[in-house]
């Protein structure tokens, strides 16, 4: 567990690439699935590139919190995917912090995210924050939960140990705690990526949004910033479930052959589970606000129901 | 006799107390002079007390405690005699610490009070109180101590009372009053059943005294102690004075006591747990920590329904008492099982979750009174705005938001981190009730976590963000330089704490030597200190120096984007969107209430919130002319154990007050059958 400068600035860069086109590929699949054409997958790269140019429009309400904000979203979720584990089996970044950091750094990001919302005294973002504040308060115990799950398999906290733990022989999917486990951390994947049936990213009705009502009066570059960490998140919840549930090809080592194989599963696990995400978001409604701690609650049982099962069967 | 230098500090500390409280109650006459000297008395023992904590934690555990009578027993028996012990160096550093940040702070504070109430009276009881509570953490004798403990509930209910003019203040009074006399009347049972044991008044006597207690015995002064030290700290369901007296409180002492004078519970629980009774049966940790499991949990959730910005910020101490029993309880759990590492390491997460609550919530409660004292209101939905009207305070009111939300990299979420840790810890070991009962209590501690931040959201964000809410709010200035000042150093500390977490960890080594006999600093530090670990580096590490740094370091991303493509880009001001009326009005803002609303439906069967609206129409209900909305949350315990016990109580004194008939020949038979029963009794 040592600092390594080009492990860092390696998975930097891939967590900017590949965030916006997780996020295209998902928007299309979707569009495919209802009988559109959708938009070409690197949409998003347009879109980020467009919204850099333009101009600002900034709330005359809006104070300096509206202008941190957007580097506080962008940096906490590059932070965050600094600390999963994505192509090795070591997370460049492991040594500063483990699931709780992660779950702390994104909550931070929320934090400044609600303010921001709060910020130009409009009523949506007022709506927004509030929604958003409390569905991810339900949200968080049953995602530490189902970490915890794993974390006291391992013995450790540390994603790395706890992605070396589950290469070990004692690994099986479909152990009840660790199928429990991964079914509460995708429910609470769809909540925190803002997807139906909890949030509707492609919303354009005001009442209905939650993540999109903060970002009502975002423009130019912070609303780049706060889209791209937002893919960010996604990808690395992603990486997140895909790497320490099936910790299938991750790298035990840095050398380019390695490392290639290594992106060659990473890229398959997330095309797996992108496609998940698509069909729930496609067979789904998006649930009345009120319904939606009823499926988080579930989550968070669900969570229980591991941790419960690594005590009995053990 | 020549002291050490801590213990020299510490007396330094007293007098300076003392004459701060009799210089301002002589110079009551001209105010400016008695608020001057008081606080600035203050001010300097709390720096002196400080310093003498530090020396002596500093210096390791291998220091003898200093040890010294403030003056000659008057009575026999009655020995004022003070021990500066690691667990005592480590809550004088507390309270001192709290001391120097609040009476700088009152300097400017006091003003307000010119002119308008008896400011040298102020000054007084607030020293005499800071006194006092050093006085609890340091005595070395139950006479001292329970004097001590005794004058701290007094001088604080006076200065809860202070405000005596409005009713509610006194209802509060009354209530704090009752209560903490209630507490004392346990801690003195306990301490009695201490010294049947001991034959002896002073602390030294009662070392480990519960490997020579009958198990009963020793239960039940567990139990009174936890009843008595419970109601100062402020557990659920003892907790009802607190949310009643911390807000109408002057709100230097609304910090001092959110701050300090809950921790001296912690202070004699953690004194009774682990110096006293020891060997802990495991009932005693199972119950501290599902007290504090519930406290935590059920303070937040009362917290969010509050638009009251003081008595918020009065239910978050409940929510963090919880949080730092629920180390001590692990602690003791792990002691029972035969752990004391682990023990150690969850002691060490209380501990350091104890300085914390002191340091962010003083800040947060000087930040509310800062606030108070600019817009004449406790009442958050007449606020908003103040960002602009007050950057600085909005700035440390930020700060202690951070930290008390359990967010790296401030100081929250590192104590929050080593207690999580700890909990995580209890699965390693085999005892099944451990391994059940500690994630189960991680998972609501993440509860916890999550709603404070949202309640944080909404106390910062209605307060200081959007627009004005009223014209208390859009007038409002930045207060002065003195309470900058007691906040900027609060927040300097919250930072601190929040970076340097292996280097604090160091100064807690003399305190876990004294009381679980193990020294774990060296394990919990890694990579030089930069890095915060989990007893090895193999369970899990943290680093808010490192994730700051990082974050520093990934700044050139946003700043090549911007350099690449958005260099000519302008920026223009503009109003908020307003969906094409004419201008958005503050009354189309969201409300705290509003914020909170969707939690208050979640949570319902806990809140029962009642609302009763009535519209006033004159031919459709479609059309009213005025509507009338209320909307109450009442405290489950309030109706279902303290209303009933109330009515009791009330009945049972009726009937007693038969025996009272005025008659002085009555009262005379009454002590000489008194007399007659007692000396039956003794013979």
């Amino acid at each position: 567990m040592k600092l390594d400068l080009l492990a860092i600035l390696a998975q930097t860069a891939l967590l900017l690439l590949l965030a916006p086109l997780l996020s295209g590929l998902i928007k299309n699949w979707k569009a495919k699935l209802q009988n559109r054409r959708g938009a070409p997958v690197w949409q998003p790269y347009f879109d980020l590139a467009k919204f850099l140019r333009k101009d600002m429009v900034i709330s005359e309400h809006a104070s300096w919190i509206f202008t941190a904000t957007p580097y506080v979203v962008f940096l906490t979720a590059l932070l965050v995917g600094l600390m999963v584990p994505m192509l090795t089996a070591h997370a460049p970044l492991d040594l500063f912090g483990g699931a709780l950091a992660v779950i702390g750094l994104l909550a931070l990001g929320r934090f400044f995210l609600a303010l921001g919302g709060l910020d130009p005294a409009s009523a949506f973002g007022g709506m927004g924050s509030s929604r958003e504040m409390t569905l991810s308060a339900i949200a968080e115990p049953a995602m530490m939960l189902s970490i915890f799950t794993l974390a006291i398999t391992a013995g450790s906290t540390n994603l790395s140990q706890i992605v070396l733990a589950g290469q070990g022989p004692g690994w099986k999917f479909l152990d009840p705690a660790h199928a429990l486990a991964f079914a509460a951390m995708f429910i609470v994947l769809l909540a925190e990526t803002g997807r139906i049936p909890v949030d509707n990213p492609a919303t354009h009705l005001e009442l209905t949004m939650i993540h999109e009502a903060m970002l009502l009066e975002y423009s130019g570059r912070y609303l780049a910033f706060i889209e791209w960490g937002a893919s960010i998140k996604q990808l690395v919840l992603m990486a997140l479930l895909a790497n320490i549930f099936f910790p299938v090809g991750l790298a035990a080592d840095t050398t380019p052959a390695a490392v290639g194989l290594g992106l060659l599963w990473f890229v398959g696990k997330l095309l797996v589970l992108a496609g998940v995400v698509v069909v729930v978001e496609f067979t789904n409604a998006k649930l009345r606000l009120f319904r939606v701690p009823d499926l988080l609650s579930a989550a968070f049982i669900l969570a229980t129901l591991a941790l419960v099962s690594t005590f009995l069967f053990r | 006799m020549s002291l050490p230098m801590p213990a020299t500090l510490l007396v330094i500390s007293l007098c300076g107390y003392l004459i701060g409280a009799v210089g301002s109650l002589l110079f009551m006459r001209r105010e400016r002079l008695a608020a001057g000297f008081a606080f600035g008395a203050a001010t300097l023992s709390g720096l002196s007390g400080l310093l003498g904590a530090l020396f002596f934690l500093a210096g390791g555990a291998g220091v003898a405690p200093p040890q010294f009578e403030l003056f000659p027993p008057l009575i026999p028996y009655i020995h004022f005699s003070v021990r500066l012990d690691a667990l005592s160096a480590f809550f004088l550093m507390l309270v001192s610490l709290l001391g120097l940040a609040i009476s700088a702070y009152s300097l400017g504070y006091a003003k307000g009070f010119f002119g308008r109430k008896n400011v040298g009276v102020l000054g007084a009881f607030y020293n005499a109180l800071v006194l006092a509570t050093t006085l609890t953490v340091v005595a070395d004798n139950i006479w001292l101590f329970l004097i001590a403990w005794e004058i701290m509930a007094l001088t604080a209910y006076c200065l809860v009372s202070f405000e005596h003019e409005i009713v509610e203040t006194r209802k509060a009074g009354v209530l704090y009053f009752i209560m903490s006399h209630i507490d004392a009347g346990c801690v003195i049972l306990g301490f009695l059943l201490l010294f049947q044991a001991s034959g002896d008044y002073s602390f030294a006597s009662l070392h480990n005294l519960g490997a020579e207690m009958a198990p009963g015995k020793r239960d039940a002064a567990f139990l009174l102690f936890l009843l008595g030290f419970g109601i100062k700290a402020g557990i659920v369901p003892l907790h009802i004075w607190l949310p009643a007296a911390h807000p109408v409180a002057p709100s230097n002492v609304s910090a001092f006591m959110s701050g300090v004078l809950i921790k001296t519970g912690i202070y004699g629980l953690t004194r009774v747990c682990f110096d006293f009774l020891g060997a802990p049966p495991l009932w005693w940790g199972v119950t501290l920590l599902t007290v504090g499991t519930i406290s935590a949990v059920l303070g937040v959730l009362y917290a969010l329904m509050e638009h009251d910005l003081k008595r918020l910020l009065a239910y978050h101490s409940i929510e963090n008492i919880g949080i730092i029993l629920m180390g001590l309880g692990a602690a003791l759990m792990f002691l029972n099982t035969g752990h004391p590492v682990l023990a150690t390491f969850a002691l060490i997460a209380g501990m350091y979750h104890t300085i914390n609550h002191a340091t962010f919530k003083g800040l947060l409660f000087l930040g509310a009174g800062a606030v108070l004292h600019a817009t004449h209101t406790r009442n958050m939905e007449e606020m908003g705005g103040l960002i602009k009207r007050m950057p600085q305070t909005a700035f440390y009111f930020l700060i202690g938001a951070v930290a008390i939300s359990a967010l790296p990299p401030l100081n929250g979420f590192v104590s929050e981190w080593l207690t999580y840790q700890a909990l995580l810890q209890g699965f390693g070991t085999t005892e099944s009730m451990m391994r059940l009962i500690f994630p189960l209590s991680g998972a609501l501690l993440a509860l916890t976590g999550a709603l404070a931040a949202a309640c944080f959201v909404k106390a910062f964000g209605i307060t200081f963000l959007a627009q004005p809410r009223s014209a208390h709010a859009e007038h409002a200035h930045e207060v002065g330089p003195a309470m900058r000042l007691g906040m900027g150093l609060l927040a300097v500390v919250c930072v601190v704490l929040g970076l340097f977490p292996t280097q604090f960890v160091r100064l807690l080594d003399p305190l876990t030597q004294q009381l679980t006999g193990q020294q774990i600093s060296v394990q919990l530090s890694a990579a030089n200190g930069l890095v915060l670990a989990s007893l090895s580096e193999k369970g899990g590490t943290v680093s808010t120096l490192g994730i700051t740094l990082m974050a520093v370091c990934l700044l050139p991303v946003p700043f090549g984007l911007w350099l690449v493509f958005s260099r000519k880009t302008k920026v223009r001001r503009g109003p908020t969107w307003d969906c094409g009326q004419r201008g958005l009005t503050p009354r189309m803002e969201y409300t705290a209430t509003g914020f909170s609303k969707p939690i208050r439906m979640i949570f319902k069967a806990l809140f029962q919130p009642r609302r009763d609206v009535q519209r006033e129409y004159d031919f459709s209900p479609y059309f009213a002319t005025n509507i009338r909305f209320e909307s109450h949350v009442e405290e489950v315990f309030e109706q279902r154990i303290y209303r009933p016990l109330r009515i009791l109580i009330l009945r049972v004194s009726r009937r007693i007050r038969t025996i009272q008939h005025g008659s002085i020949h009555f009262y005379l038979l009454y002590i000489f059958i008194t007399l007659l029963l007692l000396l039956m009794f003794a013979l």
